[in-house]
């Protein structure tokens, strides 16, 4: 139920370095803005190539520089929620909630729709969306595609207090519920105390 | 209203032009995307030659064209010796005319389309899950759709107005290359046509008038609000 992560990536100037030793529950990556901290997501989903280390979630190997692995995006299963919804805008809510739809998800589709609170946006279409609504929708997109790990990026970001007060809420439901790895970055201390397990100083 | 001559220039025209853009498109999105999306040495080369045709003199693209395609030339010796045909004087020399003249402006407006998708979107399509080419066929071509019709649109207008390439490649044939602009200025070059001059004029607009149009509604349905216009 953990990641285990040792990491280098040259990005520029920067050195993009992080090391997440395994344990349970959720991690927190909490340092300042511009540090690189989405670069660590990124690399953990697969849309960045690190320069060397490894990457593993619950003892399955998804990058490994000596080894020569490094696992698909579309094979990792993240349950990537990325800090702007990302939602497609071409599609209404209910397409972008299934876009990922695998057969035989442990997550059944109603209960998603009922945790999240989103019944009432299927039918509509992520411009006409609020901030906290697109989050939720883009939370709900992540968690039917069935992921064995979720990946957050400061997901509070861009919320009033009410809305991401609710977020918040959503979030210690999920760790309590799903008992997925859940990785989170954010620059907020108080959201790293309050959801973090283990918290990794970064940056 | 139009005589039966003159209703079948006019589809001829949308024939040559319809022909001309739709067997162009899947060339057109391709260098789009080489474009848009792959860095590779001599891309500044590729698209100058995509763009010649909007610089170049139209006649000097239909003179390059015969020399492709005539007898002798390049292309010309293996359509006459392994088909045992000729694009010369034919309704689809016009086609290939328009559709070489047409090529630039498709490509502009696909390739914009295809810069402006927030590849983020793709991104998060992959980690759903979505292989390379399911991720590019449910979120890139759509969201690049109103562009496509864009260009198409671009590009039919530009094909039916094809005048010096085409004459100079196919020449002006009644009943197999001479589109609208051909017979207009046919008609121009008899005394007393003034008539039909006006017929075919008008009729170029009103086809000029509904393809704009049409396009633009397609765009809007293609969604996002994205306009032609």
């Amino acid at each position: 139920m953990s990641f285990d992560v040792d990491i280098r990536r040259q990005l520029g100037e920067v050195e993009i370095a992080c090391r997440i030793a395994p344990g349970a529950g959720v991690t927190v990556l909490f340092g300042p803005s511009g540090a690189g901290k989405t670069s660590v997501l990124n690399m953990v989903a697969g849309l960045l190539r690190p320069d060397a280390g490894h990457i593993g979630v619950d003892g399955c190997t998804l990058f490994d520089s000596r080894a020569g692995i490094d696992l698909r995006p579309e094979t990792r299963r993240a349950g990537y929620v990325f800090q702007e919804p990302r939602l497609f805008p071409h599609l209404s809510v209910r397409a972008n909630l299934l876009y990922g739809r695998r057969k035989g998800a442990v997550m059944d589709v109603d209960g998603v729709i009922q945790l999240l609170g989103i019944a009432a946006l299927l039918d509509r279409w992520p411009r006409t969306l609020s901030g906290g609504e697109a989050k939720r929708v883009a939370i709900g997109r992540a968690l039917l595609a069935d992921p064995r790990f979720l990946l957050l990026d400061e997901p509070l970001a861009s919320l009033d207090r009410k809305r991401g007060e609710e977020i918040l809420v959503l979030l210690e439901r999920l760790r309590d519920q799903l008992r997925l790895p859940i990785l989170l970055v954010t620059h907020d201390r108080g959201e790293a105390e309050r959801l973090g397990d283990r918290i990794v100083a970064f940056g | 209203m139009l005589t039966t001559g003159e209703w079948s220039i006019v589809l001829l025209s949308l024939k040559v032009g319809g022909v001309a853009v739709l067997a162009m498109l899947p060339i057109a999105f391709a260098l789009a995307w080489l474009l848009a999306r792959v860095r590779f040495p001599g891309k500044v080369l590729l698209d100058a030659v995509v763009h010649l045709p909007l610089v170049v003199p139209p006649v000097v693209t239909g003179w390059l064209l015969l020399l492709a395609f005539a007898p002798a030339g390049p292309i010309g010796h293996v359509l006459g010796r392994w088909f045992g045909t000729t694009v010369l004087f034919h309704w689809s020399g016009a086609a290939i005319a328009a559709a070489v003249m047409a090529l630039p402006l498709m490509v502009r407006a696909i390739r914009l389309s295809l810069e402006g998708v927030d590849r983020r979107l793709e991104q998060a399509a992959r980690s759903l899950g979505a292989s390379p080419m399911r991720a590019f066929a449910t979120i890139t071509v759509p969201l690049a759709l109103p562009g496509v019709i864009a260009g198409l649109m671009l590009g039919f207008a530009r094909a039916l107005g094809e005048f010096g390439a085409t004459i100079t490649f196919v020449s002006n044939v009644p009943g197999e290359t001479q589109t609208l602009p051909l017979a207009i200025y046919a008609a121009l070059q008899v005394p007393g046509a003034e008539g039909q001059v006006l017929r075919l004029a008008g009729i170029s607009v009103a086809i000029a008038f509904v393809a704009l149009l049409a396009s633009e509604g397609m765009a809007r349905r293609a969604g996002r609000g994205t306009h032609v216009l």
